[in-house]
């Protein structure tokens, strides 16, 4: 569906509005949502940051007290070790807050797991963290960045004032240590977020768009940018409800659901884990507190990817964020449109 | 009765209980025109919020809005989009004051 004509479409379809429509509306296109493998252990270590996004869908900020102790985390690195995880994505918050967060890069790069990191640019300006760009370089971590746009007023807008020009010179540094640049092997990736209640753009349009402006008026380089639809679930359905948007928004949504995005939906390949060690389909389910179906093992001691390799998905209205248009998933759109 | 409904956009295709074929036919036309072609879907969505202002259509600005973005531009761009289109009008109204002008010339000694 042409993402310029958002608003006549919806209305020679008319689509189902409730609660329970994402299964229905996967049944109605003969799809069953279910798991394909489990490569990637997704672990939020806490809510802690030192932002306070308008657009989070974790509530994160400085005030959140909610942390991965040492103990869940040495049992996260007994998972990987022993499962021989491929993928150790490292998200929160901001992860880098967490004092064992050093301990589990370093615990799975020696494991050969291959780490990404969820990296919001302004935490290396925080106390301890000065030396934050040597350590990723030194661990071979790949680094993705939040950046909603490429131009101020969009980015503090959504992200707090200041923040883009903390971001830049945050960029430049990824950039002085090899990331971002050819030939070095290190990955610097950015995630575009919608600076509002509305969709994002086509990834490989807006892809280029940041390339050619990042560079021309910072001299930043970097690899892939990856498109996020907004997911309306905490910080930003507070947002959408309090500025009469959440209707509209939704709507947007299920009219945009497109089946050619299930496939890639990343619930499918990843395990989330959560501050406590209890496991989720993804990261918005951990938000939402819907665990893992009922007949798996809930904590990540108990974890066997075998049995949550075909596993099938716990489902909310919220999962038509990842469907809506070309999709979305923490490795960006899901789907070429 | 207000003269316009933020509501009736979505409606759009009530139009379609009468003539529904002529509806059909319009939005064939319609989707096919906004597809990735020979222009971008941003340079299509610009042109459309500037026909939409130039038209001075409510329903159309707040879709093209919307389209414009969710195809990437900002508001700088959509501005510059929103000017060219008055830019425009104004042009269209001020060549205008020719014919004011000759029609002067003609009936004066």
């Amino acid at each position: 569906m042409s993402t310029v004509l958002p608003v006549i479409q919806p209305a020679l379809n008319p689509q189902p509005r409730t609660e329970t429509d994402f299964d229905e509306k996967l049944a109605a296109h003969g799809i069953e949502l279910r798991a394909a493998k489990v490569d990637t252990l997704q672990v939020n270590v806490g809510k802690l940051c030192n932002q306070a996004c308008k657009h989070c869908h974790v509530d994160a900020s400085p005030k959140r007290t909610e942390i991965m102790t040492r103990e869940t985390a040495e049992a996260v690195m007994d998972t990987v070790r022993r499962f021989r995880i491929p993928t150790l994505d490292i998200t929160g918050g901001a992860p880098e807050l967490n004092p064992s967060f050093r301990y589990i890069v370093t615990e799975a790069r020696a494991a050969g797991t291959h780490v990404i990191v969820r990296h919001n640019l302004t935490v290396m300006f925080e106390t301890h963290q000065e030396d934050l760009t040597e350590f990723f370089r030194d661990h071979g971590v790949e680094v993705v960045c939040s950046l909603p746009y490429y131009l101020e007023q969009q980015t503090d807008a959504q992200r707090g004032h200041g923040i883009f020009q903390k971001s830049i010179i945050a960029l430049r540094r990824l950039n002085a240590v090899g990331y971002g640049v050819d030939g070095t092997g290190l990955v610097l990736d950015l995630v575009y977020n919608p600076v509002g209640a509305f969709l994002p753009p086509a990834q490989a349009a807006i892809e280029a768009d940041f390339k050619r402006e990042l560079l021309s008026r910072h001299q930043i380089t970097f690899n892939r940018l990856y498109t996020i639809t907004n997911m309306p679930i905490k910080r930003f359905l507070d947002y959408l409800r309090r500025s009469g948007n959440e209707e509209r928004y939704m709507s947007k949504l299920l009219d945009a659901f497109n089946p050619a995005t299930v496939d890639g939906l990343m619930c499918r390949n990843l395990v989330s884990v959560d501050w406590t060690g209890r496991l989720y389909d993804c990261d918005f389910n951990q938000m939402l507190e819907l665990s893992v179906a009922a007949e798996l093992p809930q904590t990540i001691s108990d974890f066997d990817p075998e049995r949550f390799a075909h596993r099938r998905i716990m489902t909310g209205s919220h999962c038509f964020g990842c469907t809506a248009g070309s999709g979305s998933s923490c490795g960006g759109a899901v789907t070429v449109s | 009765m207000a003269y316009y409904e933020e509501d009736d956009l979505q409606r759009f295709s009530d139009i379609a209980k009468h003539r529904p074929d002529l509806f059909e036919k319009f939005m064939a036309w319609y989707q096919a025109c906004q597809e990735e072609g020979a222009l971008s879907r941003r340079e299509k969505a610009l042109i459309g919020l500037g026909v939409a202002h130039a038209l001075q259509c409510p329903y159309c600005i707040d879709a093209f809005s919307q389209s414009c973005l969710e195809a990437g531009s900002n508001m700088d761009q959509m501005t510059e989009a929103i000017h060219m289109a008055s830019a425009l009008r104004g042009g269209a109204s001020l060549i205008h004051g020719l014919q004011a002008h000759n029609s002067v010339k003609k009936v004066s000694m």
